[in-house]
């Protein structure tokens, strides 16, 4: 009975971070589990992952939950203590026995050490209160251990050996951290409630990511993401051509294979559609406020190349550059990125957007890279600085450009707030919220 | 086709030079165990198909393989009649009334069996593999779908029918598109990603036989640390094994820093990517 109270706990927990787990699927869930054997607790986790997540994004907020319906440990037993000082004779054994750990790359043993650690420096105000795991960290301080651990398998610093070396202990560090999280939540769970620590802990799967809010670590995955995005987008404008419209009805040669059947058009013959290639002007805001998304919309523009006849990027802040240079076939994606926030003329004076002054820079300098074939794409946040939005040179390009949209990463709610012209720009071009994968996907769709 | 535990999966798969790890054991040991097809995804040459392989392996079963693409119809892969012999058959009859040949041509004889027919109808073990599910258009998952649910099929003509026995149904895809929630549902999902350092050496050790163990590791290590960097390709297990395999041939048996920038292009084959790698393996000297 505990074990279907807590399966039961587990699913709803997991639909309420988002993981759209059907009845069909908690039911599949519990044959699994009568036919493992429930000890193992590894068995468990796969199987649940086997049954109620079907999609990679998924798996992080899985494997937190996971881990606090079905804690591999319950209470502790060691004793609180203060925050040690740095040369405390403890904690330096302490410091070589992680060493140690790190070293060997035992599992079992880090596994252990992490739930001592938390049990011993985790308890907030010297011993009463929360948990909290980067008192544990910042205790142990497990990355400054990094040199001890290369000199210890190198015999000598620098080039390809240091690489791999420090690659592995990294993600040794990283495990460590992350058991000492996985340690603390449990801790809580135990004394307050799981269903709590779990809403507060849960993170959105990464394509529900807010583009402005997305960490450095986010922003890696985001852009691992690029590439089978760009290819699944790219499977289906293919197959919505081929599925489309057949082509103009090709007279000539209909008549002629009516002759056979006396006059009677039985089958129609058609002229081929000419695939549509349009033409991509992207106008893309790369100020601080917005550039994480800048990048990424970049990065998007980059992998649709293939899709379009031809695309031409300009990135602007007060002044504005064509980019479309740093971002050849075959370029490398992430020290494009870097050339061009080095050498493309973007900043004029302040480092603030001015889009009156982008829009003007490109009528006079690039009129030409829009024709009637052009779908302009403009990103940014619609926010000027209170300085004029140039409202009647967007409305000029627009005119000239065969579709223009504009991408804001902002939520519709703060749109027109402060200095933002959104609306006043909507009514010249189309605005769509843009926050996140999902969003952008859904855009890239009506594009085609 | 049933195996007793988890643990009896990963030893027998073991023992025809596939290593899995717990999350695929315990999966392939539910699939059998719930009689459920089984759908894996992740990056492309991370063992998905050789895994469909395996299990047909070790479990003395006929592997049975329906290779998706785009355009793949019905009579592609459940059955067609064959007209042409259906077309002899009714010139040679002659003036036998037609109801008599009627009969006659709509008959197991001018049935052609397409892989999901053959699968279904086998009665010795079967291993169905569905590969590169993706790459198929959607109206096709509609047919998996009532195939994997019921493992039946209806031919107007002939009835329906029914597997005799369940095959062990395995299906392939690189996420190149979502597949739809329902093909999901039915089926239980295992993702499949690169493997641990550690676990790629044994496979290295297992799939190339007479490497050294210090060769396997330092390659393993040296290929995860190329996963890190962003490449447009990440390296595959298949290419890490064609790096040993390349080595071997060569006679190299150490990994410094000239042997691996010789060598690259057996795992990387985008030219930014390789001057990416070199760039951050390679040390130019002159950075020390």
């Amino acid at each position: 009975m505990a074990l279907l109270d807590r399966h039961i706990g587990f699913v709803a927990a997991l639909r309420e971070a988002g993981l759209p787990v059907s009845l069909a699927e908690g039911l599949d869930a519990v044959h699994a589990l009568e036919a493992i054997d429930l000890t193992e607790r590894a068995s468990l986790r796969a199987a649940y992952a086997a049954t109620v997540v079907k999609r990679p994004a998924h798996r992080e907020a899985f494997d937190m939950l996971f881990d606090l319906w079905f804690p591999p440990a319950l209470g502790s037993h060691e004793e609180a203590r203060d925050r040690p000082a740095y040369d405390d004779p403890e904690l330096v054994r302490l410091r070589d026995e992680l060493s140690r750990i790190l070293l060997s790359g035992d599992e079992t043993a880090l596994r252990a050490f992490a739930r001592g650690a938390v049990g011993a420096y985790g308890r907030g105000n010297g011993g009463s209160g929360q948990w909290f795991s980067y008192q544990v960290l910042r205790t142990l301080s497990a990355d400054t251990l990094m040199a001890g651990l290369l000199n210890s398998v190198l015999a000598e610093r620098g080039g390809l050996d240091e690489k791999v070396a420090r690659r592995t202990f990294t993600r040794r560090i990283e495990r460590f951290e992350q058991l000492v999280g996985e340690d603390v939540r449990r801790r809580l769970a135990e004394e307050t409630s799981v269903e709590r620590v779990a809403r507060a802990n849960v993170r959105p799967p990464l394509e529900q990511i807010d583009f402005l809010r997305a960490t450095r670590a986010d922003l890696a995955a985001l852009r691992r993401e690029m590439h089978p995005l760009a290819r699944r987008l790219a499977t289906r404008l293919t197959i919505r051509n081929r599925h489309g419209r057949r082509g103009r009805l090709d007279f000539r040669r209909t008549v002629r294979a009516s002759l056979s059947t006396g006059g009677v058009p039985i089958t129609t013959h058609h002229r081929p559609r000419r695939p549509h290639k349009p033409e991509l002007v992207v106008l893309c805001d790369a100020s601080d406020s917005v550039s994480s998304f800048a990048h990424f919309t970049l990065l998007l523009t980059y992998a649709l190349r293939e899709q379009f006849a031809k695309v031409r990027a300009f990135a602007f802040i007060d002044g504005l550059d064509e980019v479309t240079r740093f971002f050849a076939p075959g370029a490398d994606v992430v020290e494009a990125m870097t050339r061009m926030t080095n050498e493309a003329d973007i900043v004029w004076v302040s480092g603030h957007s001015d889009y009156g002054r982008a829009f003007g820079v490109f009528e006079e300098r690039y009129a030409d890279a829009i024709t009637p074939k052009t779908s302009l794409l403009i990103l940014g946040d619609a926010r000027t600085n209170y300085q004029n939005p140039g409202l009647e040179t967007l409305r000029r390009l627009a005119g000239r450009a065969r579709h223009a949209y504009w991408l804001n990463p902002e939520p519709l709610r703060d749109w027109d707030s402060g200095d933002s012209a959104a609306s006043a720009y909507e009514g010249v071009v189309p605005m769509h919220e843009c926050r996140n994968l999902t969003q952008l996907a859904e855009f890239v769709e009506t594009l085609a | 086709m049933t195996f007793t535990s988890p643990a009896d999966v990963r030893e027998r798969l073991a023992t025809v030079g596939y290593l899995p790890d717990d999350a695929i054991a315990t999966t392939v040991y539910l699939a059998a165990a719930l009689g459920k097809p089984l759908l894996v995804e992740g990056p492309a040459g991370v063992g998905k198909t050789e895994l469909a392989k395996a299990v047909a392996e070790i479990t003395d079963a006929e592997l049975v393989r329906l290779q998706c693409y785009e355009g793949l119809d019905e009579p592609r892969a459940l059955y067609e009649w064959n007209y042409k012999k259906q077309l002899l058959r009714i010139q040679a009859a002659g003036d036998e009334s037609w109801n008599a040949t009627h009969d006659d041509i709509f008959t197991e004889e001018f049935l052609l069996e397409r892989p999901l027919l053959t699968a279904i109808r086998r009665s010795e073990p079967t291993v169905l593999l569905i590969d590169e599910t993706d790459k198929a258009d959607v109206e096709v998952e509609g047919l998996l779908l009532e195939v994997l649910s019921d493992f039946q099929v209806t031919i107007p003509e002939l009835g329906t029918i029914t597997a005799v026995r369940r095959p062990f149904v395995v299906l392939t895809s690189n996420a190149t598109r979502e597949l739809s929630e329902a093909l999901k549902r039915r089926c239980l999902y295992l993702h499949l990603d690169y493997p641990s350092p550690e676990r790629e050496r044994d496979i290295v050790k297992a799939r190339v036989p007479g490497i050294e163990d210090a060769l396997a590791e330092r390659l393993a290590q040296l290929v995860a640390t190329l996963r890190t960097l962003e490449l447009k390709k990440a390296p595959s297990i298949a290419e890490t094994i064609d790096w040993a395999r390349t080595l071997l041939a060569l006679g190299l048996d150490r990994m410094d820093a000239d042997t691996i920038s010789a060598t690259l292009g057996v795992v990387l084959k985008h030219h930014s990517d390789q001057e990416r790698a070199r760039k951050e393996l390679v040390p130019d000297g002159s950075s020390r």
